[in-house]
């Protein structure tokens, strides 16, 4: 995995809610047996017309967008476990997802691929998603190690919260499985004297 | 001794240690795989030559991107085949036991695993798939996780996890003719909406669920994941030993009889405390269907759609085409689905027969009936059902995922709409530009009879 330390990019701002793990990536996209490729299926149903042409209203095809941030309504990622989700966004090119709320499956995939998921207030929100639609050039700075957000050129700023654990794994690049490949011993003792 | 909730006993008794300030490692004793979500966690392992722990704790069964018809010949689409045979070649290498495609056991993940007794009261059970919150129905805290947990599991038969808080809804009194445990569980989530559970697990507790069969608890618990729930969980009493009782994974014997007696031991004290609370009232409940693209957007078959000014709640019926403020009833629909992990088992097919026998169904719908596993569909034979489905012009098919997720060739087409037994109603689920409405089985199948959308609970009374 990736670490993660500061980024400060400009933004793209999916003002929508509930967006659901299959329209980040919809199913018909998941037969592949790898983690690649599944950028270029991203909100596919969303950035392409019915015939296959582009869609240039939808917030992802218009140029002057464009970031390694991407800002999205309340509850991004409800849905499916498909871990697909977080491959495609991260993919696609985007570091940082920012949203209000954030459902629990896709938060814990996101973590595990180095995505970090940055949850705000409401009204941080709404000032985030006006300020990048007034204008395009804004740029937004998360620091994890101090774990804020801020508007660059503005007084807003705001802290966001992680896990302690997995704060120290996605600055250190490590994940999950390192951890408890470690702890094999202990897991071999809890099997033996297992009660229930 | 502090007063402990059915899932703070059964999460308790499977922490291997704490990370101070961190999470758990939470032991996990059955993990479920398919072929969609798994092969990046073998290619992960076998990258970092770390081997499969634990093999005979996983069972894998081919489900999502299969054909439900003529399953006894090579899958057609080249990619398909591929995820499958990739499956099967992982699990012959690493000693997992698959029910593949035509096995007698096979079928779809949720719907197998209960069927042959791999899932137990008090276990705690994982799958890379959302709806493995439908076995929370026996007591066990059942939950969905990503590939990379599902490498993790892989390799440590552990997860790193923060306990989640606990949440309770409790139905008390007695539901009206027709409802189905499908309304009741769409009926929670049209209350609660969809993100009402999140960070929380969520104990279901009254006389409704009491008096349910294991196959309504199975339902209900399958869409905690609707309504943000990692997972929900019923405590386990005589309706679970009994359904468990001589099934082939099924502790037997006087070991039966030991684990019984723990089962016992596990449901919520009383007085123990939850995080959050909600209370219904049985008689409330009606037929439901969703008018929307989640499933929170549901109201009473006999209501008409609520009028909002929000831009999501917008965007979502103009996706489905409808009015604020219309009826659904009366709307024409070409497409009925009977299937998925939601609704898929004996039960609900014997509610959609008991109600379109000696019917037809009407011209213009295509109904698919779908078993959720092979030994739902021989049990539908065996009982006379398919006779009643083959003469009213419903096509039973074979066993799989289907038209759920439209992974595979079942799907509704471009702009039309599905009442659908399934569980999720987002945007192109059932196939690109689908539009899906959710119902029971006994609504799905009147669907199909009159070829469009009834109040059924006139036709009941
Ligand atoms: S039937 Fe649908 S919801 Fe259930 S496991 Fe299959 S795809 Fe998922």
């Amino acid at each position: 995995m990736e670490k993660f330390t500061t980024l400060k990019s400009t933004a793209i701002p999916l003002n929508i809610e509930n967006v659901d793990t299959d329209q980040i990536i919809p199913a018909r996209f998941l037969k592949a047996t790898d983690k690649k490729g599944f950028g270029d299926n991203v909100f596919r149903d969303w950035r392409f017309n019915k015939d296959g042409s582009i869609n240039s209203d939808f917030v992802l095809n218009k140029s002057e967008y464009s970031g390694s941030i991407l800002v999205a309504g309340n509850n991004f990622g409800c849905g499916s476990s498909r871990e697909h989700a977080a491959w495609a966004i991260v993919g696609y090119g985007f570091k940082v997802v920012v949203s209000s709320f954030f459902a629990d499956i896709f938060k814990g995939n996101a973590l595990n691929n180095g995505l970090l998921p940055v949850q705000v207030s409401e009204e941080f929100l709404s000032d985030l998603l006006q300020k990048i639609e007034s204008n395009p050039k804004t740029v937004i700075e998360v620091n994890l190690q101090n774990q804020t957000i801020s508007i660059q050129d503005s007084d807003l700023s705001e802290h966001f919260e992680i896990d302690a654990y997995k704060k120290t794994c996605m600055l250190n690049g490590y994940d999950d499985i390192d951890y408890l490949v470690n702890n094999k011993k202990q897991i071999e003792a809890f099997e033996a004297q297992k009660t229930y | 001794m502090s007063k402990k909730t059915l899932f703070d006993k059964v999460w308790d008794s499977h922490v291997v240690s704490t990370i101070e300030n961190g999470p758990q490692v939470l032991y996990i004793d059955k993990h479920l795989i398919h072929e969609v979500t798994s092969p990046q966690a073998f290619n992960e392992l076998e990258e970092r030559g770390i081997p499969i722990f634990r093999p005979d704790q996983i069972v894998a069964t081919a489900d999502h991107n299969t054909p439900t018809l003529n399953q006894d010949q090579p899958v057609k689409d080249a990619l398909s085949r591929q995820q499958l045979k990739q499956l099967s070649i992982n699990c012959k290498k690493n000693n997992i036991t698959l029910y593949e495609l035509g096995h007698k056991y096979n079928g779809i993940v949720h719907v197998m695993a209960p069927e042959l007794g791999i899932t137990q009261p008090g276990i705690t059970m994982v799958c890379g798939d959302s709806h493995t919150s439908t076995h929370g129905a026996f007591g066990a805290i059942a939950f969905g996780i990503g590939t990379s947990q599902v490498a993790q599991v892989f390799a440590s038969q552990c997860l790193l996890l923060t306990k989640p808080k606990s949440l309770r809804v409790t139905v008390n009194g007695k539901l009206k003719n027709g409802v189905l445990p499908k309304d009741v569980i769409l009926y929670i989530i049209s209350k609660l909406g969809t993100n009402s559970g999140t960070g929380y697990f969520c104990e279901y507790a009254g006389n409704v669920f009491e008096e349910m069969s294991m196959e309504g608890r199975m339902t209900v618990c399958n869409m905690s994941i609707e309504m943000g729930a990692r997972g929900g969980m019923i405590a386990p009493d005589e309706t679970t030993f009994k359904y468990i009782k001589g099934r082939k994974f099924a502790p037997k014997g006087e070991e039966f009889e030991k684990k019984v007696a723990y089962w016992k031991s596990l449901p919520t004290d009383e007085g123990a405390v939850f995080d959050k609370e909600y209370h219904f009232d049985a008689s409330d409940i009606e037929p439901m269907i969703t008018y929307g693209t989640n499933p929170g957007m549901g109201i009473k078959i006999s209501e008409n759609i609520p009028v909002e000014e929000n831009a999501s709640f917008k965007k979502s019926l103009a996706y489905m085409n409808f009015e604020a403020g219309e009826s659904l009833i009366n709307k024409p629909i070409n497409y009925v689905f009977i299937g998925s992990c939601t609704n898929s088992r004996i039960e609900d097919f014997r509610a959609a027969a008991n109600y379109i026998k000696g019917k037809k169904k009407a011209q213009n719908v295509t109904a698919w009936l779908v078993p959720g596993s092979k030994q739902v569909e021989v049990q539908i034979i065996e009982e006379g059902l398919k006779d009643i489905f083959d003469n009213a012009g419903f096509q039973l098919r074979q066993p799989g995922c289907s038209a759920c997720l439209a992974m595979n060739d079942d799907k509704i087409p471009q702009g039309e709409y599905c009442v659908s037994t399934s569980n999720r109603n987002f945007e192109g689920r059932q196939g690109q530009g689908s539009r899906t409405i959710l119902a029971s089985p006994l609504v799905a199948a009147a669907t199909a009879v009159e070829g469009k959308i009834i109040d059924i609970t006139k036709h009941l009374n």
